[in-house]
């Protein structure tokens, strides 16, 4: 890959992103969906607080353990569809939220399969919320994505969204990352 | 003394009328801690947490931060997770395996059964002074392990387990019991939800405890259909055949909402979505219904086991401990049971739905979490406190000889089949609520 070629596939990856984060906190969440392939993984595991020589048990894992998220397009879909019911009360009144994507590395394109090639990519968020009066939230982490270019454009195949705090200090979990 | 005057007039349950300032205020919580949170049995973790020797979790009794651990001889252990020296904690990982718990303050090292093994300087700086016998971990006064799940109390007068939780244990099994009817059986999944929410712990306790009412919280998530049959937020056949039962044990505080299942009618299909499931739960309770009798026909829900810890004995089969941090905040800590002998899908189907479902990214309980938040915070004014929390459905209709066709069952119950809901749980849970508060030891409680 040329230096042009990889700096015109960060831009593609970063415009991802951030139209991505846009549909969020505009709510069009049934295009946000539209994003996300159909054998998409969404998954954040919880933390642990571990010796420094022992990570392999900070995280729970996905597939065996209980976590924050471990689930596909389904269960996603229900979430949106809950919040759109407009009587999902810890999300009515509507929370203002805002994702500040950052930091984006393009960590490589994987394996041409079948299924097109897919794209490795690492950031950090910051995503805020705000909800009816002074209740506040900040909960900031990485992504690890997987990208597939499907018709052209990019879709996510799969995110690994590693929050830091081990104590969830937030009361739920209502929104995406 | 001049709390218990006090509370007098905050906690009418024959009346059920209830004060908010039990929720609100800063020295009726501070009491709580003497009084309910360092003498009543608290749950504090799974063995299978702790299977080896040198196993540790750090979990919570009330405020306070413990160590469960397993020693090298094998006995499990509860401490105080605080050096006896300048009280620093003594284990600040989660956790793990280790041969001791070192302090990293001043360096006192503890051994897994609690004996302090290690003082620098010890020799020079306290010559013969230091009785090293007499400064171990503090240790609870009493501890149990009951079908895997572990329980401690501090307080050394305190009736056994089996006696604190009394005629409950039939509602308390069905939780731990395996669904086919074995004692025991269920094992926890790795990883604990551990959470805060902006409430009083007694929110989530006594809702919990059965509140049968708080349909509208939910309809969100009904509407969506998370259930094991891609419908509503459950599977609703079954339940909409049984009978519905409120237990309480007001003389513990103990409660859980049931169902009784008919004698003579056959299941309702359940757990339409995975075929490989719907046929395990079918087979168990065959098994259930050989092992049981007539008793195989109760099924449990939600509960609270008087006073901060949740068994919810139904899918999503967990248990809850709601600890206390401060009158206006509380720490959840969530754990998630299945049959430890249940086939890999299933117990992924269940981990799933575990997982949609509850805590706080559970599409159910986030709604719940929203209540209570914002409850609490209402409940916090000057004039909000001069008016009582209403807990009147119900009152007057439970019965101590409850009997369906030949089968009887323990705990004075309200049958609310066609009233929906009571709150005769939570009645039960206050009542004795205020024992604990009143009391001045436990010869007051028995």
């Amino acid at each position: 890959m040329s230096d042009v070629e990889r700096l015109l596939l960060r831009q593609e990856v970063e415009e991802f992103l951030y139209r991505e984060a846009e549909l969020l906190d505009e709510r069009r969440y049934e295009e946000w969906l539209e994003l996300l392939t159909d054998d998409v993984r969404y998954f954040m595991p919880m933390r642990r607080n571990v010796p420094h020589d022992e990570t392999e048990r900070e995280f729970t894992r996905e597939g065996v353990d209980i976590s924050w998220f471990d689930e596909g397009k389904d269960t996603l879909t229900r979430r949106v569809r809950q919040i759109l019911t407009g009587i999902h009360w810890a999300e009515e009144p509507p929370s203002r939220i805002c994702h500040m994507i950052s930091n984006v590395q393009v960590l490589g394109a994987g394996p041409a399969g079948p299924s097109g090639t897919e794209i490795a990519v690492k950031s950090r968020f910051l995503v805020y919320r705000n909800r009816v009066e002074t209740e506040t939230d900040v909960l900031v982490g990485k992504r690890e994505d997987l990208l597939r270019r499907v018709n052209g454009g990019f879709k996510l195949a799969r995110r690994r969204i590693v929050l830091d705090q081990s104590v969830l200090l937030a009361k739920n979990l209502t929104f995406f990352f | 003394m001049a709390l218990m005057k006090h509370l007098n007039g905050l906690v009418d349950v024959d009346r059920g009328i209830i004060s908010r300032e039990i929720f609100v205020n800063e020295d009726i919580y501070r009491a709580e801690q003497e009084q309910v949170f360092a003498r009543a049995w608290l749950f504090i973790g799974h063995e299978s947490q702790i299977r080896n020797p040198g196993d540790y979790l750090v979990s919570s009794m009330g405020e306070e931060s413990v160590i469960l651990c397993r020693d090298r001889s094998g006995r499990v252990h509860v401490f105080l997770n605080s050096c006896r020296h300048r009280g620093m904690k003594v284990c600040r990982y989660d956790e793990g395996n280790t041969i001791e718990f070192q302090c990293p303050y001043h360096g006192w090292s503890y051994a897994t059964d609690g004996t302090l093994v290690g003082v620098p300087f010890a020799k020079d700086a306290y010559g013969a002074q230091l009785d090293r016998s007499q400064w171990g971990l503090i240790e609870v006064a009493r501890l149990e392990v009951y079908k895997s799940t572990v329980w401690a109390t501090w307080d050394r007068s305190a009736p056994s387990f089996l006696d604190y939780i009394g005629g409950y244990k039939v509602y308390l099994d069905l939780l731990l019991d395996a669904w086919d009817g074995r004692e025991g059986g269920t094992e926890a999944i790795g990883g604990i939800h551990k959470w805060l929410v902006p409430c009083n712990w007694k929110f989530p306790a006594e809702n919990f405890s059965g509140d049968r009412y708080h349909g509208v919280s939910h309809r969100s998530v009904d509407m969506v259909g998370i259930g094991p049959s891609g419908q509503s937020r459950r599977d609703m056949g079954e339940r909409n055949q049984a009978r519905w039962l409120d237990v309480s044990f007001p003389e513990l505080g103990h409660s859980m909402i049931a169902f009784l299942r008919p004698h003579d009618a056959p299941l309702a299909p359940a757990y339409q979505d995975a075929p490989v499931v719907a046929d395990y739960f079918r087979r168990c309770e065959e098994e259930r219904k050989r092992r049981r009798g007539d008793s195989w026909r109760l099924f449990g829900g939600p509960g609270t086991m008087f006073p901060n810890t949740s068994p919810l004995a139904r899918q999503p089969r967990t248990l809850a401990v709601w600890h206390p941090r401060g009158p206006h905040q509380t720490e959840v800590w969530r754990w998630y049971f299945v049959d430890a002998d249940a086939p890999p899908e299933v117990k992924d189907f269940l981990r799933h739905y575990y997982i949609r479902y509850s805590g706080p990214s559970g599409l159910t309980e986030q709604d719940d979490m929203e209540n209570w938040n914002y409850a609490h915070k209402a409940s916090r004014g000057t004039i909000a406190r001069q008016h009582p929390y209403n807990y009147e459905m119900g009152l007057g209709r439970s019965t101590r000889a409850f009997e369906d066709h030949g089968l009887t069952l323990p705990g004075a119950i309200t049958d609310v089949t066609v009233a929906n809901a009571s709150e005769h749980n939570q009645r039960g849970f206050y009542r004795r609520w205020r024992q604990f508060m009143e009391a001045a030891s436990w010869d007051e409680l028995r």
